[in-house]
């Protein structure tokens, strides 16, 4: 699990001194701060700077609202999609024994490693105009390519490990044995799912959620492949998608954007730590 | 109600936990199904309760064939080695567990449940979590879950298996006593024979697969079959070639008709016991002796003795 983000109780570390210490905590600082809080302040500098009004116009214009509207759209779903595979996925990886299980398991931490836009390229690959599930699904009339669809296809594929990666040690360390207990207490597979299993992984659950929620909110590659970064009339550009063209047409804007996307998922981390600490309290 | 298995067979990849195993069990008994670990004992209390199927052969729960009967359809009661208390509930909800899975009116569910709580002691103890219980309690917690439900039988996994000796033996007592109240048909495992001896109306000795003996305690310990349940019902020492009890060999300082010669190796007193390990021409034995029998025959290291077999 992701425990940098909320970490328990430290550990005392026998035989470091004085010296060690402040030393270990000024690398750790320094590296936080070059990486991190630099870059955020500078943002958030400017971001602010060009006054409350100017700010206002930058989030307000159509382009932007249209930019949100579209990133809550795809996040949404793609959140939604990426937690039920991921639960699926968790339980079957962890449940059932199967050929291929471990296979399985590698593959489903491919998104993790592949570049966004290679993942982008081969949905384009595939569900594009000549793809060879893009013609059935244009005969049907659904646009998949350059549409939302595709766009939430792309945002998911690259969040899925996300969730399942919370979820799949929860459900190793707990066992089997309070589901089957469940069983035997007369409780069929939907109910032992719903009363046992959800339960016992919900903190790491909503953990997964919402880091796949602030991977989806900033998901700038793949979108910008399937998406085809349109912006005007029928847009298909997110935030992400704007903050760059912005930057790149050296259009006022983008800082206000980015500092909107900041504040969002920085908001969704603390309440994933808050939940965490809450669940090491009980 | 009574429980028959008949011809169970169960196989996990190339190891055969189960070989073609018949069980017997009547209503109302308490039965011990005893063995070494691995033996298929814990195995054959599974596919009782419908967490295995058999490869072959059937279940039988009060005269219905249970074998294809999903674990949830077999009202049965099962109590697990590490508890499986349901972490996020509190004692209070893990023993309702199974009734409010079966819709029943909230006032009779309080009503069971409280008379459990009550049955196990732990009527104080109804808002906690299982993480805030000691272990002998979570295992009480876990018996009157199972008990809830009104199960046809009571199936317990090693349910003393992960406790400390005082609270394991604590418990069995109260096992017996609660089974004399509660009178339903328990079949519970266990690797210790002691623990068998001490609980069980009857034991199913079982290892490697097979069913070796099946019989009362004293049957078991007095008549054993064959030498595998004779060495695992008791101590036992090799005298004249032959397996036998070390309390069971009759010691005299003057030679006695059919008697072995022997040379006392060692003693040690054990509080009230004495053990002797006596070196005969074939090979070396140990005696269980009263520290009275002891003095009586004037033993030290060194003495003559002559050794016959009382059973």
């Amino acid at each position: 699990m992701a425990d940098t983000l909320a970490p328990g109780r430290p550990t005392p570390v026998a035989g470091r001194g004085r010296g060690g210490r402040i030393a270990l905590r000024t690398v750790g600082l320094a590296y936080v701060a070059i990486l991190v809080l630099v870059p955020l302040g500078i943002i958030t500098w400017r971001a602010l700077s060009p006054g409350l009004p100017a700010f206002w116009a930058a989030i307000s214009s159509q382009q932007a609202i249209t930019a949100f509207r579209l990133t809550a759209e795809v996040a949404f779903a793609s959140v939604l999609l990426g937690t039920a595979f991921g639960v699926a996925l968790g339980i079957l990886l962890t449940r059932y024994h199967f050929v291929g299980r471990r296979l399985l398991g590698v593959l489903a931490d491919l998104p993790m490693a592949v570049s966004p836009i290679v993942a982008g390229l081969a949905l384009v690959l595939v569900y594009g105009h000549n793809g060879w599930l893009g013609g059935p699904f244009e005969a049907a009339g659904v646009d998949i390519i350059y549409a939302v669809p595709g766009m939430i296809l792309a945002t998911t594929f690259v969040s899925l490990p996300l969730v399942l990666r919370e979820v799949v040690p929860v459900l190793q360390e707990v066992g089997t044995d309070q589901e089957q207990a469940a069983r035997v207490l007369g409780a069929g597979g939907w109910h032992t799912f719903w009363r046992i299993t959800v339960p016992t992984i919900k903190p790491a659950l909503t953990y997964g959620v919402v880091l796949a929620l602030a991977r989806c909110v900033g998901e700038f590659g793949a979108v910008a492949v399937v998406s085809g970064n349109v912006s005007g009339v029928g847009q298909t550009q997110t935030t992400t998608l704007v903050i760059a063209e912005r930057v790149q047409q050296m259009e006022p804007g983008a800082y206000q954007l980015a500092f909107v996307l900041i504040v969002t998922t920085v908001a969704a981390l603390l309440v994933a730590a808050h939940i965490r600490r809450k669940d090491e309290l009980s | 109600m009574s429980i028959q298995a008949t011809g169970v067979v169960k196989r996990f990849g190339a190891f055969t936990a189960l070989d073609d195993v018949d069980l017997d069990v009547h209503a109302g008994a308490l039965t011990a199904l005893l063995g070494p670990s691995g033996g298929g004992k814990s195995t054959l209390l599974r596919v009782i309760g419908g967490l295995e199927t058999p490869d072959a052969g059937e279940v039988t729960i009060a005269g219905r064939d249970m074998t294809r009967v999903p674990a949830h359809e077999r009202n049965v009661g099962f109590v697990f080695q590490h508890y499986a208390a349901f972490q996020h509930l509190s004692v209070y909800r893990n023993v309702a567990f199974g009734l409010e899975i079966r819709r029943r009116p909230k006032a009779e569910v309080r009503r069971r449940v409280n008379e459990l709580l009550e049955l196990v002691h732990l009527e104080e103890l109804a808002d906690r979590k299982p993480a805030q219980l000691s272990g002998g309690q979570r295992q009480r917690m876990a018996l009157a879950r199972a008990l809830a439900a009104e199960p046809s039988v009571l199936l317990l996994d090693e349910p003393f298996g992960a406790l400390d000796t005082k609270v394991r033996r604590e418990l069995r007592g109260w096992l017996r006593a609660l089974h004399d109240e509660v009178h339903v048909t328990t079949v519970f495992v266990t690797h210790d024979q002691e623990e068998a001896l001490e609980v069980a109306d009857e034991i199913v000795v079982v290892n490697k697969g097979k069913v070796e003996q099946v019989g009362s305690p004293s049957d078991l310990y007095d008549k054993p079959a064959n030498d595998f349940v004779m060495e695992f019902m008791g101590p036992v020492t090799r005298l004249g070639g032959r397996l036998v009890r070390p309390h069971d060999v009759h010691v005299s300082a003057a030679h006695v008709d059919g008697a072995v010669p022997g040379r006392v190796a060692r003693l040690q007193r054990i509080g009230f016991e004495v053990r002797a390990d006596v070196t005969t021409a074939d090979g070396d034995l140990w005696v269980q002796l009263t520290r009275g029998q002891a003095d009586t025959l004037e033993l030290t290291p060194g003495s003559d003795v002559w050794l016959r077999a009382l059973a």
